[in-house]
């Protein structure tokens, strides 16, 4: 008979508002997350690691691949470390992480060179940090030209159009789809919104049944729906404050390129936001106390970093990760803020991860109101 | 007469604990009816399932007129429910718990209201006081302020003064009386036996039953109990002695006095006369509510176990 009434959802609203602007620490946290956290993961991978440690295996004798080893060390990103004798004592190095590069030079380096017959020699990285890789593979296209300038004189002069005197062969071990810092910023988007949203939701509604506050509201005619919309609207306003925060951080502190896709953009924001808020609602209809939200928040973030492609690239995946990571909404939301911010693409493009979105909230908030109970047994 | 609140056979289980059973109440309109019970025995419950808090295994009934069960909503709306524990918004100023009051109830000429709020409470000057700073006795005020705002026809306060000093009690009840006079139903939780000589009518429950209902004197003559109170030098050190005969179901002491009751009068005469000599001067007394609830406690053990 009451329907709904905007009053009363102003009405908690502005409590919820009033509450959240005397809890400084709260305050405080939502804006230092994004920054600490992009500081953090933004440059821990966006350094520039240098003096990489290299085991080779050299199998030639000649001049010319005790030339390429120098100009190797020479480019200051290869420090070599270790010389293996055999192929498996190279292999050894590499899986066990003591080295991040293994290079083999082959026997016939020398003569295929001097006869011009496509001479290679096989780096292999482990990429399964690809930030600490990155910079050193780039490195390797110089290193043909200038390895064996000073080696390829008189009758050896090559002519200028001849190419290159050798190629290098670069294999990515344990991370195939290297990971750049470009790729981490607008991840952290989808992350920090879920660890704020989801878990300050969940708390803030659970903290009404701890504290017994909730008994006095059940006993007004507020309605459900009507504490669900005033509760969340105000963290609709801090994820969009987060969300640009963290943008104009990424633009000043890491240049992440934004190719446009603003549509596609703002639709998964708006999405994600409700979606967070709502699980957040749901959980605390499950959730007895604060401490059981927040760990029931922890059991939705964790996987949401981990196999959401925030962490570790999505197709480097086993399948039944993959499988799993689908159903999360991070996933899908990353795949928005990337193709849009990275590549520009647009709603006609990112289609399938805006409507898994979608589903996603749909399906929550229906879920957060079918528990939501209006007594207390 | 009319009644506020009529309910009949309410029941109510958590899991397999039977917490209230077969509890019928009659709410006079306009009348203060006390609601006495020893801990756990479910007055919490019941006042809950009367504004709709939560949902009775069985029971059928009014409340204000309108069907307790299907009807909530429009109950909720004329009812105040104050809760055993402080359930305001401790980190609200007191105006501002007033204020969010006002608004969920959708008033009409909120800032007048909450202002008069204020004023009866004598609080204008400390309304930005966050609501948790406040002592004790000026909460229970203050969520008494907060469930009346709404100008309710019926009030469900559950032990509104427990822990509150006498004299902020003795204001408190005041007040309530004050409301019953503007023609406010008022139903109280207490275990205060001088707040249960305030109210009009008396309800009390032990283990989930209803034990005795109606006016003080009415339960008291309901009971059946016999008492003799017994006076002079040395009365009081009696109790050890006469607790435990056949007949006494009672020996409390009150102050240098002793009182001695039983329901079966010549079983209790029977146990005293040793006793009933000099210096020790004996009478028959009215018992008093205190030794009827006690008694009503015994009683319900008994049939419990
Ligand atoms: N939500 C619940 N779930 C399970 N048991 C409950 C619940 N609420 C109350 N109980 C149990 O029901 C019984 C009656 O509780 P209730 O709070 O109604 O008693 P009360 O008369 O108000 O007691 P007190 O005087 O201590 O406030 C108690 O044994 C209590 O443990
Ligand atoms: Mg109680």
């Amino acid at each position: 008979m009451s329907g709904f009434s905007l009053t009363r959802v102003g009405a908690v609203l502005a409590k919820e508002f009033t509450q959240l602007t005397r809890d400084r620490l709260t305050y405080a946290l939502i804006l230092a997350m994004p920054v600490v956290q992009l500081l953090l993961f933004g440059y821990a991978i966006n350094g520039d690691p240098r003096h990489l440690p290299t085991a080779v295996l050299v199998q030639d004798n000649g001049a010319f691949a005790r030339s390429t080893l120098g100009s190797l060390s020479h480019s200051g990103y290869f420090d070599i470390t270790e010389v293996a004798r055999t192929t498996a004592e190279l292999d050894e190095a590499l899986a066990l992480g003591r080295v991040q590069f293994a290079i083999t030079i082959p026997a016939d380096f020398t003569r295929r060179v001097v006869r011009g017959d496509r001479a290679q020699i096989l780096v292999e990285a482990d990429a399964a940090d690809p930030s600490a890789t990155g910079s050193a593979v780039a490195a390797l296209s110089a290193l043909p030209q200038e390895a064996l300038k000073h080696d390829l004189v008189g009758p050896l002069a090559r002519a200028p159009s001849a190419g290159p005197p050798f190629e290098v062969v670069v294999h990515r071990r344990y991370n195939p789809e290297a990971i750049t810092a470009y790729n981490i910023v607008p991840g952290l988007l989808g992350v920090i919104l879920s660890m704020t949203l989801v878990m300050m939701t969940a708390l803030g509604v659970t903290r009404e049944y701890e504290r017994g506050t909730m008994e006095s509201l059940l006993a007004t005619p507020v309605r459900p729906l009507e504490v669900m919309a005033g509760k969340l609207a105000p963290y609709v306003l801090v994820g969009l404050i987060q969300t640009a925060f963290i943008l104009i951080l990424a633009k000043l502190l890491f240049d992440v390129p934004m190719a446009g896709g603003w549509g596609a953009l703002s639709l998964g924001i708006i999405l994600f936001i409700m979606g967070s808020l709502a699980l957040g609602f749901l959980l605390s209809t499950v959730a007895r106390t604060q401490l059981q939200a927040m760990q029931m928040s922890f059991f939705y973030i964790l996987p949401s970093i981990l196999l959401s492609g925030f962490m570790f690239p999505f197709r480097g995946m086993p399948d039944w990760a993959q499988a799993l990571g689908t159903l999360i909404p991070v996933t899908h939301f990353l795949r928005v803020v990337r193709g849009a911010l990275l590549k520009g693409l647009g709603v006609a493009e990112l289609w399938p991860s805006l409507l898994a979105l979608t589903v996603f909230v749909l399906a929550v908030v229906g879920l957060a109101i079918a528990r939501y109970r209006t007594t207390l047994d | 007469m009319t009644f506020a609140v009529d309910v009949i056979g309410l029941d109510k289980s958590f899991g397999d604990k039977h917490v209230v059973q077969d509890v019928s109440i009659q709410v006079g309109a306009g009348k203060i009816t006390g609601f006495l019970g020893p801990n756990g025995s479910g007055k919490t419950t019941t006042l809950r399932m009367l504004c709709g808090l939560l949902t009775p295994d069985a029971g059928e009934g009014t409340v204000l007129g309108l069907d307790f069960r299907r009807e909530a909503e429009r109950i909720k709306r004329q009812t105040g429910y104050m809760t055993q524990k402080f359930s305001l918004y401790e980190d609200l100023s007191i105006e501002e718990n007033l204020a969010f009051v006002a608004r969920v109830y959708g008033l009409d000429r909120r800032r007048q209201r909450v202002r008069e709020a204020l004023e009866r409470l004598g609080l204008e000057n400390r309304r930005h006081q966050l609501a948790g700073s406040l002592s004790g006795g000026w909460k229970q005020r203050l969520a008494l302020a907060a469930c009346v705002m709404h100008e309710p026809r019926l009030l469900l306060l559950d032990e509104p003064t427990a822990g509150v000093d006498p004299k902020a009690r003795r204001e408190f009840w005041d007040e309530i009386h004050a409301l019953s006079a503007e023609g406010l139903t008022v139903m109280v939780s207490t275990h205060y036996m001088d707040e249960a000589e305030r109210c009009h009518d008396i309800a009390y429950i032990a283990y989930g039953r209803l034990m005795a209902r109606g006016t003080g004197e009415a339960v008291i003559r309901g009971s059946g109990l016999v008492t003799y109170r017994a006076e002079g030098p040395g009365a009081d050190r009696l109790a050890r002695a006469l607790a435990g005969k056949p007949g006494v179901e009672m020996a409390a002491a009150f102050g240098a006095a002793l009182h001695v009751s039983g329901t079966d009068r010549a079983a209790l005469e029977a146990a005293i006369a040793p006793f009933r000599r000099p210096p020790v001067r004996w009478t028959e007394v009215e018992p008093t509510l205190e030794d009827v609830f006690i008694h009503l406690m015994n009683q319900s053990k008994d049939n419990f176990e």
